[in-house]
């Protein structure tokens, strides 16, 4: 299982709210895994647990990316280990340019003392900046704030593409999107689709899936898995909606 | 001129002293005057205790005058390593530079400047050259805010720093650029500036307070008078980073004349303690003042801000705001006063101090304050103190970015709204490698 990311058995909660019960899920390297579910099912909670989140408490099970445990490390060593979150809700940095702020994930990323190539770093910054349509301008504003939903969400994809994890957890990235916008951003994470990256797109609405075609789905419910398919459950399920997970999938 | 070196009266410094009595200062009568008369104030004047209201949360048991003397003149070597790290700015208008007090390098104006009447002089210059205008604006104002008595000793020893004049209409774009350098131990340094610029003159300042050593000791007692005429601009960033084991004072006065526009942006990483008195004082209706600060404070440094703005004329715009960022065991004290006489209506002022704790070991005070006359006048000030925002700094950690850079990215981009004002890239980019390399210290 040294190729896959393990979810396995996850127990994690918020004050004394369980969130995640006895989760478990996983995505071998290459795939691009999809989690449905309704609101308040722990979707969310289970990207923000994974990414090392301090607000949430880990009870029990384990979470192996490539073998490596990642739970109970810290947030920016998981993400060197190579896990890459894209926010829901991306922060506002005032004062801290994208470039400075793409730069640091970077400069953390190589050996002590090692030498930026600055160049080169523009070079790729700007070459995945015009992929995804965004103006050059971009790199010396300050990170997302001020940004319209589209180009937060295009910003984060920017950072996907320029870090370049091992695995990547993207958390309803569609929403706030518009049809033009969903395409791009699309594009971009399909552009990095392939053997040496492994997706979980966690999303609401199926409408995301036409656009990054899942090789799994799974239905999330009260904090578990409670079916899994290929990519035509989610058509299954955005015509029967979520009432019928609760009676049909849920109590089973 | 007795009294001035006499050791009896006090310990601060020594007989050294007597040689920076040079003839030129001998001759003009006025000016012995005016140093044997701050001597004299000085010397009325008790040190500040603890429960002065100016002084309020201050240090003072560690305030200490003693153990200071006026520092030889550097050697060529010295000099010119100096010289070639003054190098901030490519083309200013004029670069001078002292180094323990002594000028070490005047400025060379463009001939269009000289033409044009501009004085950028060292003072020992101007003494000679332009008594009348020294006589009429030197050090014409108390400090006001509790620095009186260091105030005094700063005119006691006046000798370092310089005279800009900008004659009516003049319009400098460049950057006049004074660098004052601490290098020997122990040296006391008075740095004063002066600036007039007279009706519609511009003018952009930039002074550099340094050490030549990051720990050596010092005494800096520093002041910075600006005139500004009617519909004058004056732009000026004062970047205090002297060393580590520095006590220094820096006592500003700005008076703005009808339609003038003044800014000013402090920048401050250096020095053990650092106290900023910085006194505006709106003359003429239509002024438009904006003051900034900003500080990085570590270790045990203590920064010591006190502003007032005067508003005196009506229909004048003044807005404060000071950024402190605290780390390890550091103090900062911001301690603002916005008045407003009656007859100044239809006044905007404002005044905000924010500060970011990165250490919980760190104490930031906020004393700010309104003192309004007039009923038209739009007046506010507000303070917050606060640590790095969590989902903040939970972004920039799930990016990789370990926690110690994730909180100087999130502090440095909290100092920037100030420095995005500094409209010289250059110095700007100055400032923020200042800051980098205080942040790096820890």
């Amino acid at each position: 299982m040294s190729d896959s990311f393990v979810i396995k058995n996850l127990n994690a909660s918020i004050g004394d709210r369980e969130i995640l019960k006895d989760f478990s899920l996983t995505i071998p390297k290459g795939e691009v895994h999809a989690i449905m579910g309704p609101n308040g099912t722990g979707k969310s909670t289970l990207a923000k647990v994974l990414a090392g989140h301090p607000d949430y408490a880990v009870q029990s099970g384990e979470a192996l990316l490539d073998g490596q445990e990642l739970l109970g490390l810290e947030p920016d060593v998981i993400a060197r280990a190579g896990l890459f979150l894209a926010f829901q809700y991306p922060s506002e940095i005032p004062g801290v340019t994208i470039a400075n702020f793409i730069r640091a994930a970077i400069v953390a990323r190589q050996a002590k003392g090692a030498p930026f190539d600055a160049k080169a770093y523009y070079a790729e910054l700007y070459a995945k900046m015009d992929a995804l349509k965004m103006d050059r301008t971009f790199t010396a504003r300050f990170v997302n704030e001020g940004f319209s939903g589209g180009e937060k969400k295009r910003c984060e994809i920017l950072q996907l593409m320029m870090l370049k994890p091992k695995y990547a957890v993207l958390d309803e990235t569609d929403s706030g999107l518009d049809i033009d916008a969903l395409r791009i951003v699309s594009e971009g994470v399909n552009r990095m689709r392939g053997p040496e990256t492994g997706f979980l797109v966690i999303t609401h609405y199926q409408r995301l899936l036409e656009y990054i075609v899942p090789d799994r789905v799974h239905i999330m419910w009260d904090g578990r898995i409670v079916h899994s398919g290929g990519k035509e459950l989610a058509l299954e399920l955005e015509a029967k909606g979520y009432d019928w997970v609760k009676t049909e999938l849920a109590s089973a | 001129m007795d009294t001035l070196t006499s050791p009896a009266l006090t310990g601060i410094l020594d007989s050294a002293l007597q040689s920076a009595d040079t003839a030129e200062f001998r001759a003009q009568d006025w000016f012995a005057i005016l140093r044997q008369q701050g001597w004299h104030t000085f010397q009325s004047l008790p040190m500040p205790k603890r429960d002065d209201e100016k002084w309020r949360f201050s240090d003072t048991r560690t305030l200490s005058l003693s153990g200071y003397a006026l520092a030889p003149a550097p050697s060529d070597a010295e000099a010119a390593k100096l010289f070639a790290r003054s190098q901030f700015i490519s083309r200013p208008a004029g670069l001078m530079v002292h180094v323990d007090g002594h000028c070490i390098h005047k400025p060379a104006l463009a001939p269009e400047l000289t033409a044009q009447g501009v004085i950028f002089e060292p003072l020992t210059d101007a003494l000679r050259h332009h008594p009348a205008l020294l006589k009429q604006y030197l050090l014409k104002h108390k400090a006001g805010l509790g620095g009186d008595k260091f105030l005094a000793l700063h005119q006691a020893w006046l000798r370092a720093g310089y005279l800009l004049h900008i004659p009516k209409g003049v319009t400098v774009t460049q950057p006049f650029v004074s660098i004052h350098w601490t290098l020997a131990e122990g040296a006391a340094v008075f740095p004063h500036a002066l600036v007039i610029a007279d009706e519609l003159a511009q003018a952009t300042i930039h002074d550099f307070h340094l050490s030549a050593r990051p720990a050596t000791r010092a005494l800096a007692i520093s002041a910075c008078d600006i005139h500004a005429g009617s519909g004058a601009k004056v732009h000026r960033l004062a970047v205090q980073g002297w060393s580590s084991a520095t006590q220094s004072f820096q006592i500003d006065n700005t008076c703005g004349g009808r339609d003038s526009l003044i800014s000013s942006v402090h920048a401050a990483v250096g020095s053990r303690r650092a106290r900023l008195e910085n006194i505006v004082r709106i003359d003429g209706p239509g002024a438009d003042v904006r003051l900034c600060g900003i500080s990085v404070a570590t270790g045990e440094q203590e920064f010591d801000q006190r502003t007032l703005q005067i508003h005196s004329a009506g229909k004048a715009k003044s807005d404060l705001l000071f950024k402190n960022a605290l780390l390890d065991k550091s103090r900062t004290i911001f301690s603002g006063l916005i008045k407003v006489a009656p007859d100044a209506q239809q006044t905007d002022a404002y005044q905000t101090n924010r500060n970011l704790l990165l250490s919980t070991e760190a104490e930031a005070d906020s004393l700010p304050g309104l003192e309004i006359l007039a009923n038209d006048v739009k007046c506010s000030h507000g303070a917050t103190t606060g640590q790095v925002n969590p989902d903040e700094l939970f972004y920039l950690r799930a990016r990789g970015i370990p926690l110690a850079v994730a909180q100087e990215l999130l502090a440095q981009g909290f100092l920037e709204e100030v420095l995005a004002r500094v409209e010289n890239e250059e110095a700007a980019a100055t400032v923020r490698e200042m800051l980098r390399v205080k942040f790096h210290q820890i």
